[in-house]
């Protein structure tokens, strides 16, 4: 009997099966625009003053290994320091050597070990360097910044990746705590965002469009049907049965608050019978369940309708990116019919297979024709923009049309700086004082940068990185931003406590990384990076702070 | 040992140990004792999978010099997307001589003692010889094992024999690290109802009204198999196994007109596959062997006692106080309520205990403080309390009555209450 069903010829490939695991989280899609993406770590600028070579660049060689392991298309290390000693007591990517050699090269060859499918390359020039070279910057799909340096290079960095549309994330790990900021383009769309699918479902109980209602009306002899057949009517269709019921007796209106749906639901609950050996009906039982969550008028999300009002959506331009013309072609859909076009899937329900199925059909085959509808105004649209460098594909809108709800926007912003944008300040002027903000430590990694920033000028010597009289002048500074705006709040004593407090952590190690605090780093900075280069998931806006003393961490927009 | 210590090498993991902190506990000493009771404290790791790569590395870059290491798995093609220190070249190794070989190569000085076996085979004397236990595992079961191992092993007269257990998991985007200190604080049987298993399709759905892909797949692996291959043991690692589930699923599928079975699905369906990314690994890896460092040299305050990470939208973390349960079967004295209905049979009841988020036991005996109301083992008694199985609840027990439950995947047994709905 072994022959009944012979087994499959073809199984996954063996890369399908190296990448399985992470497949399941983002898909083919996801995993080509990794393959296709090369990523760009500066490990280092240049030494902290004499007798400190700078940077270690854990949290950078870390993170690489993440993005290296599920298969990203290539990195590159720019790196001019050279392995000493302290940098074997940290960096895996090392070994005894490495010492006294490039430690770009060394890392390089020891991450491209992880995984041939990658490429990997290195240079021990500085970034400043490089980035003279127009070509060299928009090879790389994200670039990753390991700090604290000095802000003319950030800066540099920052703006040549701004012009490119390239994002940055910038990270600083020191001590028990760590920082980074990540800089996105000015808009940052997400279509596949990977919401709870619970909240996804839309089953359009309220407003059922005709093959739907029929299939209500197909039971109107409910009481008809023997035990086995009641029992596995699907809830929906008890539901648009009851609401019916319910209509007729109230004036043709639905149940629409609580009262009225609490009433409802008794009416649902009482058409159950109880006669059988069970005692009751598990269809019944989830259609009761269902009441609350389910019988509620379409509403479009806030940050739906925030899309829907923004220019590029309203007019979008010939050189707007497909998204943009998906975007403008499902608001078209949302004003001729009120609603969006129906994600099409249908959860799990008590019911006959057959009866499933057919009404999973009449879900998919109303999804497929708002599809059409959509792509119809995404073609017209095309014709009125007139040639542009590729359609948008029919798999775009319809993954597309299956998300519309739950898009997102992001509107990037810089990598914070405290005498940055007004924004900046006015969000760490809003947090600062709750409780357990983690914005003292980050305010004390800012001091931390300038202190570098003045040492690698030559106007400090790396003493002062643990040198109290430096270290609260330079959280002066920081706070004197604040006062401009007479903010009282910020010359209150306390905050200026909690940063000095901050700061003797970061003071402890003089600048020096952690191996598991940066490895920890590591992997919340992959894990955005992958948010980031799959556009799946939401990546964070725009900066965390972890703060390894009490094992948590914090997201602020600064 | 050889003592390989560069102070050099270790500048800055010696510098938060022999400099206090602002929040250091103000009797902590730092100093070169503290980085010597770091360097001779032994250190236990459990898994050397996903987690346990990560743990390794880290607890050798956090200056721990004697490290053991537990796994009984051998290297598969789907781990080397995040378990870093195997190659291709490796599968079909053991995970834990790879992992110990690799990090003790990298990392000059640290020893590596590699067990390949179940953390059963080992008793209380080997467990007491370690300073702190870090588990990286993927099995609720293994976990609860070492939990309730190391709370029997506490005597109060000995402040050595408790072992700090410090935990991590992780499922795709998420997961968690906790710190456990045996019989002080919250373990991880009074945690149990926040990890609860995925419910089951109950088996009529699966015999005869198939909706879903995973239906079909389950009714080709669970009822077609047997009637079909009853002579061959399932391997869900063997391609043509999983290859004939796919097959019978697919025929199934088709004659009820669902679509979707694909061969991956099979295999995530047979294999419980939990998605699994190298990021989320060093997240929670890196968590808990922080705490192993804070635990080890007293440098800075440790979690008390529960961190959740959640990836998919931004970065978010919640650490919290989980709270020792007074019922908690395993480090409680009462016994834990489950309400249950009366008219249930004790097979029925038997059933539900598998998924009850806070039993989560798969193959119980149970007896009163009167009677056996079943017993698995020996045959004998089995055979003399089968009857049982069919008797409902009502007549076999009072409400309130308390049984004792043991599974044979745990040493200890576990003490409910049977409330009457």
């Amino acid at each position: 009997m072994a022959e009944a069903f012979p087994s499959a010829l073809v199984g996954p490939s063996s890369k399908e099966r190296k990448y399985d695991r992470q497949l399941r989280l983002w898909a083919a899609s996801g995993q080509q625009a990794l393959e296709e993406s090369r990523v760009l770590l500066v490990n280092s600028d240049e030494p902290w003053g004499k007798h400190n070579t700078g940077v270690s660049g854990v949290v950078g060689v870390e993170t690489l290994k993440n993005l290296v392991l599920p298969g990203v298309g290539g990195f590159t290390i720019v790196d001019p320091a050279v392995v000493t000693e302290p940098d074997l007591g940290v960096n895996f990517f090392l070994e005894e050597e490495s010492l006294g050699k490039s430690r770009a090269e060394e890392t390089c060859r020891l991450l491209r070990e992880l995984n041939p499918d990658v490429d990997g390359s290195f240079y021990t020039k500085s970034i400043s360097e490089l980035l003279k070279d127009p070509e060299f910057l928009p090879q790389h799909k994200l670039v990753l910044v390991s700090g604290p340096v000095k802000r003319p290079s950030l800066e540099a960095i920052c703006k040549a990746a701004k012009e490119f549309g390239i994002p940055v994330i910038y990270t600083r790990s020191v001590g028990f705590y760590s920082t980074f900021s990540l800089q996105l383009p000015a808009a940052f769309p997400i279509v596949e965002t990977h919401p709870n699918p619970e909240s996804t479902q839309d089953l359009r109980l309220l407003n059922p469009w005709p093959e739907l209602a029929a299939a209500g009306a197909s039971i109107r002899n409910l009481d008809s049907l023997d035990d086995h057949q009641h029992g596995h009517v699907p809830y929906i269709l008890l539901l648009l049965h009851h609401l019916e019921q319910w209509k007729e007796a109230h004036d043709g209106q639905v149940p629409s608050n609580y009262k009225e749906k609490s009433e409802f639901r008794e009416l649902v609950r009482s058409s159950a019978r109880t006669s059988n050996p069970e005692g009751g009906e598990e269809n019944y039982d989830e259609a009761v369940a269902a009441v609350l969550k389910t019988l509620n008028p379409f509403s479009l999300r806030s940050s739906l309708r925030e899309i829907f009002e923004m220019e590029e959506c309203k007019h979008p331009a010939p050189d707007s990116a497909n998204f943009w013309i998906i975007a403008a072609a499902i608001r078209e859909y949302y004003q001729r019919h009120s609603v969006l076009p129906l994600p099409g899937s249908l959860p799990d329900m008590k019911a006959q297979s057959a009866d499933y199925v057919s009404l999973q059909n009449i879900y998919k085959s109303k999804a497929r024709k708002d599809i059409e509808e959509v792509t119809q105004i995404v073609r017209s649209l095309e014709a009125q923009l007139g040639p542009r460098p590729a359609p948008a594909s029919d798999k775009d809108i319809e993954v597309f049309c299956k998300n519309a709800a739950h898009i997102k926007v992001i509107h990037g912003r810089d990598i914070p700086i405290v005498d940055g944008e007004a924004t900046t300040l006015k969000a760490i002027r809003n947090n600062i004082d709750i409780p357990d903000s983690l914005v003292p430590t980050f305010l004390a990694f800012q001091a931390l940068d300038d202190i570098i920033t003045d040492i690698q000028a030559g106007k400090i010597s790396e003493e002062a990185l643990d040198d109290e009289k430096v270290w609260g002048s330079a959280i002066d500074h920081i706070l004197g931003a604040f006062q401009p705006e007479g903010a009282s709040t910020i010359e209150d004593g306390d905050a200026r406590e909690r940063i000095l407090q901050a700061a003797q952590e970061l003071r402890r190690t003089q600048g020096g990384e952690l191996h598991n605090i940066s490895s920890l780093t590591g992997g919340l900075v992959a894990q955005e990076a992958l948010k980031v280069i799959t556009r799946q998931y939401v990546p964070l806006d725009n900066t965390c702070i972890f703060d390894g003393v009490r094992s948590r961490s914090e997201m602020y927009k600064l | 040992m050889v003592a390989t210590t560069s102070p050099q090498r270790w500048k800055h993991l010696y510098s938060v140990l022999t400099k206090s902190g602002p929040f250091s506990d103000e009797d902590w000493v730092p100093g070169p004792e503290t980085i010597s009771a770091l360097e001779s404290s032994k250190i236990l790791v459990i898994g050397a999978g996903g987690l346990g790569c990560e743990i390794l590395k880290n607890l050798a870059l956090s200056g721990f010099k004697d490290i053991h290491v537990i796994d009984m798995d051998t290297i598969d093609i789907s781990n080397l997307n995040r378990q870093f220190l195997f190659r291709q070249s490796d599968i079909g190794k053991p995970k834990a001589e790879v992992a110990a070989a690799f990090v003790e190569r990298r990392v000059k000085g640290v020893k590596i003692t590699p067990y390949v076996g179940k953390i059963q085979d080992k008793d209380e004397d080997y467990y007491m010889q370690f300073k702190i236990i870090v588990c990286g595992l993927d099995s609720i079961e293994a976990r609860r094992w070492i939990n309730s191992t190391l709370i029997g092993m506490v005597d109060f007269e000995d402040p050595e024999s408790l072992k700090p257990l410090i935990d991590g998991g992780t499922e795709g985007f998420k997961g968690q690290a906790r710190v456990i200190l045996p019989t002080l604080s919250s373990c991880i049987e009074c945690q149990l109802d926040m990890h609860a298993p995925r419910p089951a399709v109950p088996l009529c759905t699966i015999a005869t009204i198939p909706r879903q892909p995973q239906h079909c797949i389950e009714w080709a692996h669970q009822i077609a198999w047997q009637e079909q291959r009853k002579d061959d043991v399932f391997d869900s690692d063997d391609m043509e196994h999983i290859g004939w589930v796919y097959n019978a699923a697919l025929e199934r599928a088709k004659q009820f007109n669902i679509a979707g079975v694909t061969f991956q699905m099979t295999q995530g369906v047979v294999k419980n596959i939990i998605p699994a990314i190298a990021s989320t690994n060093a997240v929670i890896a890196a968590a808990t062997t922080s705490e192993a460092l804070k635990i080890a040299t007293s440098c800075n305050p440790y979690l008390e006692n529960y961190m959740m990470y959640a990836g998919e939208e931004g970065v978010y973390t919640y650490t919290f106080e989980a709270e020792k349960k007074p019922d908690c079967p395993v480090c409680g004295n009462l016994a834990r309520k489950l309400t249950v209905n009366p008219n249930m049979t004790l097979e029925e009841f038997i059933e539900t205990l598998g998924e009850r988020p806070e039993a989560q036991l798969k193959k119980p005996s149970m007896r009163t403080e009167e009677k056996t109301l079943y017993q698995r083992f020996p045959p004998q008694l089995e055979e003399q309390t089968r009857a049982n199985l069919k008797l409902k609840l009502k007549d076999l027990i009072e409400d309130g009555q308390e049984i004792a439950v043991s599974d044979p995947a745990y040493i200890i047994d576990f003490r409910f209450r049977l409330a009457f709905q």
